[in-house]
């Protein structure tokens, strides 16, 4: 059984249907549980859990604590490159913006990583565009022997690969891969994503699979919200996860929402989700799983990244910039811009003050071989 | 209250903390102290083993208190021995919490992993303290391949569920010759004194204490819990007695008989 075929059993009309029809009573029953099922999650992120979001938030910082403690954990993206040969609409990269490409060489990645780890990170992302002619996976694997040397947890954002390649880089101290779906809308993710190779959804849907049969050690999923209803695509995400989770269960997984950020080009999302509609579907989720970690970005904005720490949220990234160079002063293309533009040690204060230790290192390149 | 022989050291302290998930290190050292406990178990993955300087392990540096160091995050055997031998260069200690889980979600531990890597640990000199699943088979292997003790669950590990796996656990307490520590799942006093009055020589606790909003309360609370329930098992609790309930003797006609 494979995650695509399990995904045709599913029809997005009906499965919205089915979340706007959930009631009071479907929310009470998803509240009153300790383990919940899909139909569960469903009720919870429907419109009629509207009036229980702080009862969610209360369940979901007490849930959070149980299984995180009182912490937070911080990694920081190292953009190796904005070369990209999708064109993936909502997206700075994208191959039809005109502008000077940027592929960091070695030593400009030393000189990252230096900064980087000046700043206390011990959790890296490496992050590229699509381009496997000039940052192919043999370009991943070398900038990835490059930058362990100074950190204990090497994750990678990057075009997706086949299951032999991510032994390959498992070898080089791959831990963590984070491929999001972006939507899990058939029909309409062509829309978005109209050629190179991006433009293949099943090849990405399959991506978790690959890294599971590959033994990567943690998986991060998730979509962009913006492009298609973050109700239905949440939903999605979670029959996702509980697909993986019962079949790939020594891997760890974490989800992120990534909400559309201004960046080069005019695409403007059709979906809008508010502040309220993230912080139900944080809380949603916590309640629904309680061990799935959840990381919440600089994308949002201070405000409301210092008032989610303690609603369900596990992991922060901090101090970003998403431009290839741009710790050591680069002038390049940045992905999209950042919300949260305070330095690691202003939120690490914050975090502090809000009677939460900021976890810098939860991993060491000698825990796997 | 009798101390506790385990390895090669004596503790007066039956309460073993873990120092994961504390809103800060100055509490989590706080917490400690006020435990009265003798050993505490910190993650490798969590604190930087080369660094003298680490805050973690500065905070945990208290006379009196030894490390524990714990392979939560390795999947198998090799990973656990691996990690095992730079911890006990790096910490100068060769005491070791060995923790398999190749399952990230429960965190449950591998028994078949851990009794592999506990024969070879333990020809490699260590005092191993295997976190295992309340399985009294299990338990007797590990004590047949040298550890210094065994540490069964009581509930899954952070559920503060308590002592779901009471009947598995009187076993090992029973047949075991080495200590057997609770661990995993304690989520208040009560639990502990209860482990403590089965007979368990201590009980390791970390959530329920770290999660507290006052975890420098709750780990006195838990002190005392501990040293009750020990002192209970100790001084041996009186036996429960059954009230007969039938009205007519069921008996009596041995009497007529006669």
């Amino acid at each position: 059984m494979n995650f695509y075929d399990e995904i045709q059993k599913y029809n997005w009309e009906e499965v919205s249907e089915q979340i706007y029809t959930q009631s009071s009573a479907d929310v009470k029953i998803a509240l009153a549980k300790n383990r919940l099922e899909l139909s569960d999650f469903q009720a919870l992120i429907s419109p009629a859990a509207r009036p229980y979001l702080e009862l969610m938030a209360q369940k979901s910082m007490q849930l959070t604590q149980k299984r995180f403690g009182k912490t937070i954990q911080f990694f920081i993206p190292l953009y190796l490159s904005n070369a990209c040969t999708n064109t993936c609409v909502y997206c700075g990269f994208n191959h039809n913006n005109n502008f000077d490409r940027k592929i960091l060489t070695k030593e400009e990645v030393i000189d990252e990583a230096k900064k980087i780890s000046d700043l206390g990170f011990e959790h890296i992302l490496l992050v590229t565009g699509e381009d496997n002619h000039r940052c192919g996976v043999s370009y991943i694997g070398e900038m990835m022997q490059v930058v362990k040397k100074y950190f204990s947890l090497v994750s990678i954002e990057v075009q997706p690969l086949k299951t032999e390649e991510y032994k390959e880089l498992s070898k080089h101290g791959l831990n963590t891969v984070y491929v999001y779906q972006e939507t899990y809308n058939e029909t309409n993710y062509k829309k978005y994503h109209p050629t190179g190779r991006k433009s293949n959804y099943r090849y990405r849907l399959e991506t978790p699979e690959r890294l599971g049969e590959a033994g990567v050690h943690k998986i991060g999923l998730g979509c962009l919200l913006g492009l298609e209803d973050w109700r239905v695509d949440s939903f999605f995400t979670a029959l996702h996860l509980q697909f993986l989770e019962k079949t790939y269960w020594k891997t760890k997984y974490s989800i992120s929402f990534p909400r559309l950020r201004p960046h080069a080009g005019k695409y403007e999302p059709d979906h809008t989700t508010s502040q309220k509609d993230l912080l139900q579907l944080i809380c949603a989720y916590r309640l629904f799983n309680e061990q799935v970690e959840i990381s919440l970005t600089t994308r949002e904005s201070p405000a409301f990244r210092d008032n989610m720490l303690k609603l369900g949220v596990t992991t922060f990234s901090a101090g970003s910039k998403t431009n290839p160079g741009g710790y050591a002063g680069g002038e390049s293309l940045e992905q999209f811009s950042v919300n949260d533009d305070r330095s690691p040690q202003e939120i690490a204060d914050m975090i502090k003050r809000n009677g939460y230790e900021v976890v810098w290192k939860d991993w060491d390149s000698f825990m796997q071989l | 209250m009798q101390n506790l022989a385990l390895g090669d050291k004596i503790f007066k302290s039956r309460l073993f903390i873990g120092t994961g998930k504390f809103s800060s290190n100055d509490l989590m050292e706080q917490a400690v102290r006020e435990a009265g406990s003798e050993l505490v178990t910190v993650a490798l993955k969590r604190v930087d083993i080369t660094d003298k300087g680490d805050d973690m392990l500065k905070h945990l540096t208290i006379p009196g208190v030894n490390l524990l160091p714990n392979t939560s995050g390795v999947r198998t055997a090799k990973e656990a021995v691996f990690a095992a031998q730079l911890a006990r260069e790096a910490l100068e200690t060769d005491w070791l919490k060995l923790e398999i889980h190749p399952d990230p979600k429960y965190l449950l531990p591998d028994g078949e992993e851990t009794l592999a890597a506990v024969k070879q640990l333990v020809k490699l000199g260590f005092k191993v303290l295997p976190y295992v699943q309340a399985d009294p088979v299990l338990c007797k292997k590990l004590e047949e391949a040298g550890t210094a003790a065994v540490m069964p669950l009581g509930s899954p590990i952070g559920s503060n569920n308590g002592l779901r796996t009471l009947d598995f656990l009187k076993i090992i307490i029973e047949q075991s010759n080495v200590p057997v520590v609770v661990d995993a799942g304690i989520g208040a006093p009560s639990d502990a004194a209860r482990a403590m009055e089965i007979g368990a020589d201590a009980v390791l606790v970390n959530t329920a204490i770290a999660v507290s909003p006052d975890p420098v309360q709750m780990a006195r609370a838990f002190r005392l819990a501990v040293e009750a329930g020990r002192l209970a098992f100790e001084a041996k609790l009186a036996g429960k007695s059954v009230e007969a309930l039938a009205s007519s003797p069921l008996t009596s006609f041995l009497d007529e008989l006669e």
